[in-house]
């Protein structure tokens, strides 16, 4: 029964640590693959330790999607290993294989434990960056081919092999790790005075989008509320961020088959959007915006009125630049059936995002786990059913006009202004979980405390964590020449994975 | 083909005129160059030291400010009880050394100066670089790459942003320098060809940004290169990123900007 092994709790809410089931690790298990069998997906897992046992737990983090719950249990460990958990339950592949790289806890039986991000500790146990076997395959006229870190253009590191056979691609291979840069580990014992400054930089593209995950789990956590005008300041923002990160990637888009209009214009865009986000709060990407007890910037009548002007302009020249896309056929010739993802193994793997939705796959916390304003205005979730370049395409530009609504409603009814909600200290031996849907999908962060109310694990998932084998999945048997278009299409984050 | 056409005539021409024209006009609550009004100091307060989160601020009889490690937030301007820290719109930052990104109560910061005249010959009209992520947020690159679309269109300058190594003139690196990503750095470094440049670009790059002192990194290329060129921020903006480069190469006349406030 998984309620007997879950507590059932909700986004963004705090429990004392002795009020969460502590199963044997057996039926933990038996419990966990039943609930992803029946409805749930797995937002988070990992290794707490040290504990007050002594031995390692296994916590965690499973998103009902069907009642908006969030189910938190712990399996207690005995050793140093377990049967592992993804030959029933593939979704947690990679969360099993980061356990064994972070912590060495063997999930035995997984099918390959390969290294994730490479951490560079004096460990043996962990190998070095880019020194591990590949999948291979083997054959008459089957080649390899071997991309990065370095890449052609100005973007972030990370290497990838492709297995082909003349142009097409049989599998492709994601190794990561390369702009791991310790923030995990820096986020033990804190908050300190850094902490919001590394969540903002967890992936500088979503500042927003980690900066209230993080401010929602320590708001959990001392109880403190925040002022109804933060938090639509805060949607304005989050969605101010995926307005720009769309537009940004469907100029992209544009651009990977040479359609030069909307790669133009998008690109313009784009600025403009992000230097509304710098009207809010002086910087383009949302910093110093978001912080625990509300935001630091109000938005008063005047700035709100000017937002909506440059909104109305930006909905007008998207229109334009956007809707040439869908009316030029050498366009859509390019997009449709190129990458598809099959809904069952975007299930399987628990992608998230447009990613997940351009699958028709129901999944957005704005819907489904809501906090803050999204409980009282709702944002309609948008699908496509191909599962393919057009429908991540499409799936953005229906999140793009949707936003703009939203975000017009909300300058339209602004609450009075109000000041920030002083600090308080968090509640000693507990733990929150706090889900955001960024622009790429959704944001868990995990926060536990110890008993001296500082955070004795921090764990956090980018939506790139569930989403980079996705982008494997879509570029099995296609023409090698369509990765940067099937890239694009997913555009995930290279550091809010390595962290 | 007919509706791009008019969708190109609806948009316009939207290159920004600058340097020729005047810059684009930052927002209000924009967070440049931090300045210390000392004047108003209270003996043995440390508040802005004490909420600086990378350490950006330090204090031997009169506050200075670190500018390769600030993150332009508003922390130590919140934290300061006689509201003497105050940030300018002032987006003006770059330096051709270490030394010059410490600004004190009274000094002047000396922005970048232009190239010796062998390089500026070399490199004036056209300058290639491969840039480099090294460990940061993306933010960097994001604002990096917003100077090769349309408003921005450093192409006119001569600069671009080339895929190898083999084909430019210098590197530009974002990033605190993973360990992961060290080899990588000084690989890339290596395959220009010499005569060549580094310029850095975020607190990352400059001293690790938020991220100085973890164990996974190296506190930035200070150590790791030689550097021709800082741009502090966190990211910085466009618009400090282009200056530092204009400046680097002589289009920008050298100048320095008093840091006073009054
Ligand atoms: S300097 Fe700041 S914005 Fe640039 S990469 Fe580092 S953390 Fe990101």
């Amino acid at each position: 029964m998984t309620s007997s092994a879950f507590a059932k709790t909700w986004n963004g809410e705090a429990l004392a640590l002795i009020d969460v089931p502590r199963r044997p690790i057996d039926q933990f298990r038996v419990a966990l693959i039943d609930a992803v069998k029946a409805r749930c997906r797995v937002s988070s897992l990992f290794v707490r330790r040290p504990t007050e046992s002594g031995k390692p737990e296994l916590v965690a983090v499973l998103t009902d999607d069907s009642d908006g719950s969030v189910l938190i249990g712990i399996g207690a460990l005995e050793g140093e290993r377990y049967a592992s958990l993804t030959p029933s339950c593939p979704q947690v592949h990679l969360f099993e294989r980061e356990i064994a790289e972070q912590t060495g806890v063997a999930p035995e039986g997984h099918p390959w434990l390969k290294p994730v991000r490479f951490p560079d500790k004096a460990d043996q146990r962990n190998a070095r960056i880019g020194e591990m076997d590949f999948f291979k395959v083997d054959g008459d006229e089957v080649h390899e081919v071997a991309v990065g870190p370095v890449h052609a253009g100005v973007i972030e590191p990370g290497h990838f092999r492709f297995q082909c056979h003349g142009e097409e691609v049989f599998h492709l291979e994601i190794s990561l790790g390369y702009q791991h840069r310790g923030v995990e580990d820096a986020l033990v014992d804190g908050p300190h005075n850094r902490t919001i400054h590394v969540m903002e930089t967890l992936a500088g593209d979503t500042t927003v989008g980690h900066a209230w995950a993080y401010s929602q789990n320590v708001e959990a956590l001392s109880r403190v509320h925040v002022s109804a005008h933060a938090q639509v300041v805060r949607a304005i923002a989050l969605e101010l961020e995926r307005l720009a990160n769309h537009t940004g990637d469907l100029g992209a888009l544009a651009g990977d088959v040479g359609f030069l209009p909307t790669q133009s214009f998008c690109g313009r865009i784009r600025g403009d959007l992000l230097n509304m986000t710098a009207l809010l709060c002086g910087n383009r990407f949302g910093r110093s915006l978001v912080v625990p007890g509300g935001v630091r910037f109000m938005l008063e009548p005047e700035r709100a009125t000017e937002l909506k002007k440059r909104l109305e302009t930006a909905e007008r020249d998207l229109q334009i630049a956007v809707n040439l896309l869908w009316e030029s056929a050498t366009v859509q010739g390019r997009f449709e059936q190129t990458g598809m993802v099959s809904r069952t193994a975007c299930v399987d793997l628990g992608l998230v995002g447009p990613a997940a939705r351009a699958c028709g796959v129901e999944v957005d916390i704005r819907s489904t786990h809501p906090t803050g304003v999204y409980q009282f205005t709702n944002i309609p979730l948008a699908t496509a059913h191909h599962g393919d370049v057009n429908s991540r395409a499409y799936v953005r530009w229906l999140e793009i006009q949707r936003s703009i609504v939203f975000i017009r409603e909300r300058l339209n009814s602004l609450p009075a202004s109000d000041s920030l909600s002083s600090r308080r200290e968090l509640a000693a031996d507990s733990i929150a979980a706090s889900l955001i849907e960024g622009w790429r999908g959704e944001i868990c962060h995990v926060a536990i405390t110890g008993s001296n109310g500082k955070f004795s694990s921090y764990k956090v998932t980018d939506p790139s964590f569930h989403n980079w084998t996705g982008l494997s999945m879509a570029l099995r048997n296609q023409p090698i020449s369509d990765f940067p278009l099937c890239n694009k299409s997913f555009n995930l984050s290279y550091c809010g994975f390595d962290l | 083909m007919l509706k791009p056409l008019l969708a190109r005539l609806k948009q316009g021409h939207r290159t920004i005129t600058y340097p020729d024209g005047e810059p684009p006009a930052m927002p209000d609550r924009f967070r440049g160059r931090p300045v210390i009004d000392a004047s108003k100091c209270v003996e043995g307060c440390r508040a802005c030291i004490e909420a600086c989160p990378t350490e950006a601020l330090t204090a031997e009889r009169l506050p200075q400010v670190d500018l390769g490690k600030c993150l332009f937030c508003a922390d130590c301007s919140e934290a300061c009880p006689q509201h003497a820290i105050t940030h300018l719109q002032d987006y003006r930052l770059s330096t051709r050394t270490r030394e010059d990104l410490f600004v004190g109560a009274q000094d002047e910061l000396r922005l970048a100066r232009a190239l010796d005249a062998k390089l500026k010959r070399l490199f004036g009209r056209s300058l290639r670089l491969r840039q480099v992520s090294a460990g940061g947020c993306n933010a960097c690159e994001a604002d990096v790459n917003v100077l090769s679309t349309i408003g921005w269109d450093i192409g006119r300058f001569g600069i671009q942003m080339v895929a190898s190594p083999r084909h430019a003139d210098g590197i530009l690196v974002t990033g605190c320098v993973s360990e992961n990503m060290r080899l990588a750095l000084e690989k890339t470094y290596e395959a220009v060809p010499a005569p060549k440049l580094v310029i850095v670009v975020g607190a990352c790059a400059i001293s690790g940004g938020p991220y100085a002192g973890h164990s996974q990194q190296h506190n930035g290329v200070e150590g790791l290169l030689p550097i021709d060129l800082y741009i502090p921020g966190c990211p910085p903006h466009p618009l400090t990123i282009l200056d530092g480069l204009l400046r680097l190469l002589g289009r920008i006349e050298v100048d320095s900007v008093r840091i006073q406030s009054k």
